[in-house]
C-alpha cells in the first residue's frame, strides 16, 4: 500500500481518498433519503385525522436538550479529528468517547420523548401526520443509533491498532457521518419542531 | 437487401397509420362534445407535426445508409475526422426548441381551456353531476334534480355538465372518450370534470384507472338528449323510482358489479363527498373554506389555507 | 393450519401449479448436477466469492437474460387474453397479477441488471482500470440485487404476487384493496434489490472521478462510460426516494399507519407523487446507458468519430437535471389544475430537445461513413426510426390536455415500448453481440443475429403500432379483457401475432448462443470488430487485473488512435499488481436479507428480527475485518501475458 506522507493520514493513501469520495457521494443520497422524509413531513402536517397535532404535545425542554447534546458531540468529534491530525492518539479517543456519550444521552432524550409522544396519544398509527413525525424523527434517531455503535467499533480498533492510514480514515469518514446527522437535526430542529410550536 | 427490407417495415408503419383514418373513426378522434374537440385537434396538430419530424428524421437516415454504406465505397476509404459544428447543432436545437414553443403555448392554452366551463356554453348555468366510484361501478348523483343513478348517465345536450369525482375506494378515473378527457376519482378530495355534449347519442364511459378485480367491466353508458326529453325522464323517475335509503345505499357500495338501477333522492345526504373540492378555473365552485383534511367526516372545525 | 394459510397462492391456477413443480424439478436437477459435477469449490471460488467486476457482470447478464424469459412469457401470456374478446385463458386476478409482475420483472429485474452489466464489465476497461473503485460493494451490489429478485420470483408461487400493477398505487396496494402478501413482496424484494443499486451508483461514480487511466480527461472518456456516469449520478439522487416511498408503503401495510391511507389524514395521492419522483428518473437510469451503447457501436460500424462528443455529454447532462422536474406528467388527470399541469407539460416537451440532438449526431456521425451492416449496427439502425416515433409519442403525450385522453389507455403502453424496446432492448441485445467476443472468445452467428434483429423489428411494430390505435379507441390499459362490441378484437389479434413474432425472435437468439457456442471459430482474435476504445485494447479472455501495464489514454479513441499512428498505448514497465481478496461476505449477507425479506412479507417477526441481528453481524464483522487484498507477482503477470499473447491474431 503506497503512503503518500505530503497529505493527511486519512487521505494517504489511494485507497482512502477513494473510500472519501465515496461517502460524500454516499452523503448525497442520503440528503435526497432526508429531503424525501422533509417532503413528505410538510405534505402531510396538518392531516392529523382526529389525533393531535405538533402544537399540542411537542415539549420545548427535552428537545433544546436533545440539541445542545448533538451539536456539542459534533464539536467533540471535530476536536477528535483535530487531535487525530495531530498524531495525538490519546486526546482523539477521549473526544471519540465524550462524542459517542453525548450521543447516547441524545438517543436516551429522544426515546423518553417518544414515550411521552405515546402516553398522550400520538402513537405511529394515529393520523398520517403521526407516522411521518415519527418515521422522520426515527430515521434520524437510528441513524444516531447505528451511528454509535460504528464509532464505539472504530474506537476499539483505534485502542488495538493504532493510528494508521485505515483507522484514521475510517475515523475521518465517521466524523463526516456524525456531522451530517448534526446537520439533518438542525432542519429538524427548526422545520420540525419550533415551526410546529409556533 | 437491408434496404428494401426497410422499406418494407417502414411501409408497413405508414399503412396502418392511414389504415386508421380510413376505417370507423377512433373515439377520441370522433369528437361530440367541445372539449372532445379542443382535445382531438390539438392530438391531431401534434400528430400531423410529430410526422414531419419524423419524416426528416427517415430521410436522413435513408440518404445516409444509402450514400455511404461501406459495400458502395473503396476499399481504402478513410472517413474523415469530423468533430462537430455549432452552426449544425445550433440547428438542431433551435428548430426543436421553436416546436416545443408552440406546442406549449397550444397546450397550455388547452389547458386552461379543458378545466373550464367550454366557451360555446360561457352563459349557460353548468349542471352539476356528482360521479363517484366504488368497487366496480359508478354511482351519478343529480342533486338538482334529487336523483341519483348507478352504472348509466342521462344528460341534457347542449348544456355544460360540471362532473364532481370522487371515490368510495380505490382511485378511479372517469373518462367519456368522446366527450372530452378523463380526470381521477380519489377519496380524500373532489375533483372537477367540464363536458358537454354538442349533440344527442349515445357514448361510452368507462373508469380508466386500474383498480382491483373489477376494473375491466367498470363501465357506463352515456345518453345525451334534448332538454325536453330530459326533463321528461326526471319526472319519470320521480315518479316511480324507488327511494334511495342509507341501507339502499351500503348494499350498493358493496363489492361487485351491478346493472343499472334508478332511484329518486341522492346519496349526499347520508353520505356526502370529500370537503377539499379542487374546483375548476372559472366554476363558481368554491375554493374557500378548506377544512381540515383530516378525515372523511364532516364535523371539523378548524378551518387553515390549503395550497 | 391457519399459519400455512398465508403461504397459499390466492387463486391457483393449472399454470400455477404447472410452474409450482416446473420450477421445483429445475432447482433438484440444479443441485444434483453440481453435486454430481463435484462443482460447488469451483462455484464458490470463482463465483459466488468472486469480487471481479468482469465475473459480476456475467452473473447480471445470465440473471438478466433468466427475468426476460420470465417477463417475455408474461408477456405472450397477457397477449394471448387479450388477442380475442372476452377471452377465459387469464381470469382476471391471474391477469392482474401478471401485468404487475411483467412490469416490475421488466424493468427493475431484467433491464436494471442488463445496464448494470454493461457498467460492471465495460467502465474498468474503457477508462483502463483495474477493477472498480470498491470491489467488495460491488458483489454485495449484486447478491442483494439477486435476493431481491429471488424473493420477488417465489412470490406466484408462494403467498401470491402483487397485483396492483408495477406502480402499485394507493389504496389499491393497501391492506383493504389487496388482501394478499403480494403487496408485501413488491415493497420488501424491490427494496433489497434497490438497495444494491444504490450501492451501484456510488461505486460507478468514484471509479469514473478517480480511476481513469493518465490522460484520459473527463472530456475524452469513451462516451458509453459517460452515459454511465450520468445514469449513475441520476441513480444516487433517485433511489433514495424510492427507498423512503418502500418504506412507508411497507409501514401501512405492515405497521398500520397511515401515509396513504383513506383515513386519519392518508393521502393516497403522495405514493404517486413520490413514486414518479423516483419513477421517471429511473427510466433515464435506463436509457442512458443504452444511448451510450449506440454511440460506441455507431462510431465503430461508421468507422468515424462520434459526431458533436461536447454536445452529447451535454445533452446528458441536461437529461439527467430534467428527469427531476418532469415526474407529475404520470399523472396529469389526477386533478392539480392547469398551473401545475401547463409547467409539467413544458418541461416534458424540453427533455425531448437534448434527446433529439443525440439522435442528429447519431445521424451525422454515419455522415461521411464506411457503413458495415453487422448485427451490433443493424439493431442501431432499426433504433434510429423505431426510437424516433416512440420519443414523437412521447411529445405528444406530454400536451397534457390531449394527455386527458391518452392517459391510460394502450396508447400510453405503445408509447412506453415504444422507447423502451428499440431504445433499451435493442441496445442490450446490440451491446452483447459487440462485446460477446471480448468476453467468450467467438463472435455470435451473423446471420442469425440479423435475422433475430429483423423479426424482432417486424414483430415490435406488429406488437405495439396497433395499441395507438385501440387507445385512441377507448381500450383502456390493465383491462383483462373486453367485449365483442368495443371492436377491439382485430388489432389485438394483431398484436398478439406480433407478439408470438418477437417470441421467436428471442428462440432465435437463444439458438444462435447454443450454435455460436458449438460452431463458432475460437480464432478471432482480441480485436475482432476493429473497434476505437480501450476495451478492446485488453487479451480475450481478458485476464484478472484487465491491463498488465496501465495504459496511457490521450485522446477520445485511445487505442484506435493508437493504432493507426503507432503510438504507445502501454509504457513503462511491468510492475506488481494489487489485488482484492475474495469474499464470501456479501452472499452470506444478501441470504440473510433474504431470510429478513422472507420474514417481512409474512409477518414472521422471528425470522425478521433474528435475520436483522444477523445483518448487524456482518457489518459488524466487517468493520473489524482486516484484509488488505493480495498482489500478483511480475513473473506471474509475464506467463499470464506470454499465454494470452498467444492468442492474439
Amino acid at each position: 500500500m503506497k503512503v503518500n506522507n505530503s497529505l493527511p493520514l486519512e487521505y494517504s493513501t489511494e485507497e482512502n481518498s477513494l473510500k472519501i469520495l465515496g461517502f460524500w457521494i454516499f452523503l448525497g443520497a442520503e440528503i435526497m433519503l432526508f429531503a424525501t422524509l422533509f417532503t413528505s413531513y410538510f405534505t402531510l402536517v396538518n392531516r392529523t385525522g382526529d389525533g393531535l397535532t405538533g402544537a399540542e404535545v411537542f415539549e420545548i425542554t427535552p428537545v433544546l436538550v436533545e440539541t445542545i447534546l448533538l451539536l456539542t458531540s459534533s464539536f467533540t468529534i471535530g476536536l477528535g479529528i483535530h487531535a487525530m491530525r495531530l498524531g495525538n492518539k490519546k486526546a482523539m479517543m477521549t473526544f471519540f468517547s465524550i462524542t459517542l456519550l453525548l450521543g447516547a444521552g441524545f438517543l436516551g432524550f429522544e426515546v423518553y420523548e417518544f414515550v411521552h409522544y405515546i402516553h398522550e396519544g400520538l402513537t405511529l398509527q394515529t393520523s398520517a401526520f403521526s407516522a411521518i413525525l415519527l418515521t422522520t424523527l426515527g430515521t434520524h434517531g437510528l441513524h444516531v443509533t447505528v451511528g454509535f455503535f460504528w464509532g464505539l467499533f472504530i474506537l476499539l480498533q483505534i485502542k488495538k491498532r493504532g493510528l494508521t492510514p485505515e483507522t484514521a480514515n475510517k475515523s475521518f469518514i465517521f466524523s463526516l457521518y456524525w456531522h451530517f446527522l448534526d446537520v439533518v437535526w438542525i432542519f429538524i430542529f427548526s422545520f420540525i419542531y419550533l415551526k410546529g410550536m409556533m | 437487401m437491408k434496404l428494401k427490407m426497410k422499406w418494407a417495415l417502414f411501409t408497413m408503419i405508414f399503412t396502418i397509420a392511414t389504415v386508421l383514418t380510413g376505417c370507423e373513426p377512433l373515439l377520441v378522434l370522433d369528437p361530440k362534445g367541445p372539449q372532445a374537440k379542443t382535445q382531438a385537434d390539438d392530438i391531431m396538430l401534434s400528430i400531423w407535426l410529430m410526422s414531419a419530424i419524423v419524416l426528416v428524421v427517415f430521410a436522413i437516415l435513408i440518404f445516409v445508409l444509402i450514400k455511404y454504406r461501406a459495400s458502395k465505397q473503396s476499399e481504402d476509404y478513410e472517413p474523415p475526422h469530423i468533430e462537430g459544428s455549432p452552426i449544425v447543432e445550433a440547428i438542431c436545437v433551435g428548430i426543436p426548441i421553436i416546436i416545443v414553443i408552440f406546442l406549449s403555448i397550444v397546450s397550455v392554452k388547452s389547458n386552461y381551456e379543458v378545466e373550464a366551463i367550454p366557451a360555446a356554453y360561457e352563459d349557460q348555468e353548468p349542471l352539476v353531476i356528482y360521479a363517484s366510484s366504488s368497487n366496480w361501478k359508478w354511482h351519478f348523483s343529480y342533486p338538482e334534480e334529487d336523483i341519483e343513478t348507478v352504472n348509466y348517465l342521462y344528460i341534457p345536450a347542449n348544456r355544460p355538465i360540471e362532473f364532481k369525482l370522487y371515490s368510495y375506494g380505490p382511485i378511479t378515473s372517469f373518462w367519456i372518450p368522446q366527450l372530452g378527457g378523463q380526470k381521477y376519482a380519489m377519496s380524500d378530495m373532489v375533483n372537477t370534470l367540464h363536458l358537454a355534449a354538442d349533440l344527442p347519442g349515445e357514448f361510452m364511459g368507462r373508469n380508466a384507472n386500474f383498480s382491483g378485480e373489477g376494473f375491466a367491466e367498470n363501465t357506463f353508458e352515456v345518453t345525451a338528449m334534448s332538454q325536453a326529453d330530459y326533463d321528461e325522464w326526471v319526472e319519470e323517475v320521480h315518479e316511480t323510482a324507488a327511494p334511495l335509503t342509507e341501507e339502499t345505499f351500503e348494499e350498493l357500495l358493496e363489492p361487485g358489479h351491478l346493472g343499472r338501477s334508478t332511484y329518486t333522492g341522492t346519496h349526499l345526504e347520508f353520505s356526502p363527498a370529500p370537503d377539499h373540492d379542487h374546483g375548476s378555473t372559472n366554476s363558481d365552485a368554491e375554493e374557500s373554506e378548506h377544512e381540515n383534511h383530516g378525515s372523511t367526516s364532516s364535523d371539523e372545525q378548524s378551518t387553515h389555507a390549503h395550497h | 393450519m391457519d399459519f400455512f394459510e398465508r403461504f397459499a397462492v390466492p387463486h391457483p391456477s393449472f399454470l400455477i401449479y404447472g410452474a409450482m413443480v416446473s420450477i421445483g424439478l429445475t432447482m433438484i436437477a440444479i443441485v444434483v448436477g453440481i453435486t454430481y459435477f463435484k462443482k460447488w469449490g469451483y462455484l464458490w471460488r470463482e463465483w459466488i466469492t468472486t469480487v471481479d467486476h468482469k465475473r459480476i457482470g456475467i452473473m447480471y447478464l445470465l440473471t438478466a437474460l433468466l427475468m426476460l424469459f420470465r417477463g417475455g412469457v408474461d408477456a405472450i401470456m397477457l397477449r394471448y387474453q387479450l388477442s380475442m374478446p372476452d377471452n377465459k385463458f387469464l381470469e382476471s386476478q391471474h391477469y392482474n397479477e401478471i401485468f404487475s409482475t411483467h412490469g416490475v420483472v421488466m424493468i427493475l429485474f431484467m433491464a436494471m441488471p442488463f445496464i448494470t452489466f454493461f457498467f460492471n464489465y465495460l467502465i474498468p476497461l474503457q477508462i483502463g482500470a483495474r477493477d472498480v473503485a470498491f470491489p467488495r460493494l460491488n458483489a454485495l451490489s449484486f447478491w442483494l440485487f439477486f435476493m431481491g429478485m429471488g424473493l420477488f420470483n417465489i412470490s406466484f408461487i408462494i403467498g401470491g404476487s402483487p397485483d396492483a400493477g408495477w406502480t402499485s398505487y394507493f389504496p389499491l396496494a393497501g391492506n383493504e384493496f389487496s388482501t394478499s402478501v403480494g403487496t408485501n413482496y413488491y415493497m420488501i424484494a424491490i427494496q433489497i434489490a434497490g438497495i444494491g443499486t444504490l450501492i451501484t451508483g456510488i461505486n460507478f461514480i468514484t471509479t469514473i472521478l478517480k480511476m481513469r487511466a493518465p490522460g484520459m480527461t473527463l472530456m475524452k472518456m469513451p462516451m458509453f462510460t459517460w452515459s454511465a456516469f450520468i445514469a449513475n449520478v441520476i441513480v444516487v439522487f433517485a433511489f433514495p426516494v424510492l427507498t423512503v416511498t418502500l418504506a412507508m408503503g411497507t409501514m401501512d401495510r405492515l405497521f398500520g399507519t397511515n401515509f396513504f391511507t383513506t383515513v386519519n389524514g392518508g393521502m393516497d395521492m403522495l405514493w404517486a407523487n413520490l413514486f414518479w419522483v423516483w419513477g421517471h428518473p429511473e427510466v433515464y437510469i435506463l436509457i442512458l446507458p443504452a444511448f451510450g451503447l449506440y454511440s460506441e457501436i455507431i462510431s465503430t460500424f461508421a468507422r468515424r468519430n462520434l459526431y458533436g462528443y461536447k454536445s452529447m455529454v451535454a445533452s446528458m447532462v441536461a437529461i439527467s437535471l430534467l428527469s427531476f422536474l418532469v415526474w407529475a406528467h404520470h399523472f396529469f388527470t389526477m386533478g392539480q389544475g392547469a398551473l401545475t399541469n401547463s409547467f409539467f407539460s413544458i418541461t416534458t416537451m424540453i427533455i425531448a430537445v437534448p434527446t433529439g440532438v443525440k439522435i442528429f449526431n447519431w445521424l451525422f456521425t454515419l455522415w461521411k461513413g464506411k457503413i458495415e451492416f453487422t448485427t451490433p449496427m443493424l439493431y442501431s439502425m432499426l433504433f434510429i426510426p423505431l426510437f424516433t416515433l416512440g420519443g414523437v409519442t412521447g411529445v405528444m403525450l406530454a400536451m397534457s390536455a390531449a394527455d386527458y385522453q391518452y392517459h391510460n389507455t394502450m396508447f400510453l403502453v405503445a408509447h412506453f415500448h415504444n422507447v423502451i424496446i428499440p431504445g433499451v432492448v435493442f441496445a442490450m441485445l446490440a451491446g452483447l453481440t459487440y462485446y460477446w467476443p471480448k468476453m467468450f472468445g467467438f463472435m455470435l452467428n451473423e446471420k442469425l443475429g440479423k435475422w433475430t434483429a429483423w423479426l424482432l423489428s417486424v414483430g415490435f411494430v406488429l406488437a405495439f403500432i396497433p395499441m395507438y390505435i385501440t387507445g385512441l379507441d377507448g381500450q383502456a390499459r390493465r383491462m383483462y379483457t373486453y367485449s365483442e362490441s368495443t371492436g377491439f378484437g382485430m388489432w389485438n389479434m394483431v398484436s398478439f401475432v406480433g407478439a408470438a413474432i418477437m417470441a421467436i425472435a428471442f428462440v432465435l437468439l437463444v439458438y444462435n448462443i447454443y450454435y455460436s457456442i458449438r460452431y463458432s471459430p475460437r480464432d478471432i482474435g482480441s480485436d475482432p470488430w476493429d473497434a476505437r476504445s480501450l476495451e478492446w485494447a485488453t487479451h480475450t479472455p481478458v485476464p484478472e487485473y484487465n491491463f498488465a501495464i496501465t495504459p496511457k489514454a490521450a485522446s477520445t479513441q485511445a487505442f484506435w488512435d493508437a493504432k493507426k499512428n503507432g503510438h504507445e498505448l502501454f509504457p513503462g514497465k511491468l510492475e506488481k499488481i494489487h489485488m482484492p481478496n475474495n469474499s464470501g461476505w456479501p452472499f452470506i449477507m444478501s441470504c440473510i436479507f433474504f431470510a429478513f425479506g422472507f420474514g417481512m412479507v409474512f409477518s414472521i417477526w422471528p425470522l425478521a428480527i433474528i435475520s436483522l441481528i444477523g445483518i448487524l453481524g456482518c457489518l459488524t464483522y466487517r468493520s473489524f475485518e482486516k484484509d488488505h487484498g493480495r498482489y500478483i507477482s511480475v513473473k506471474e503477470i509475464e506467463e499470464t501475458e506470454a499465454k494470452l499473447r498467444g492468442a492474439k491474431k
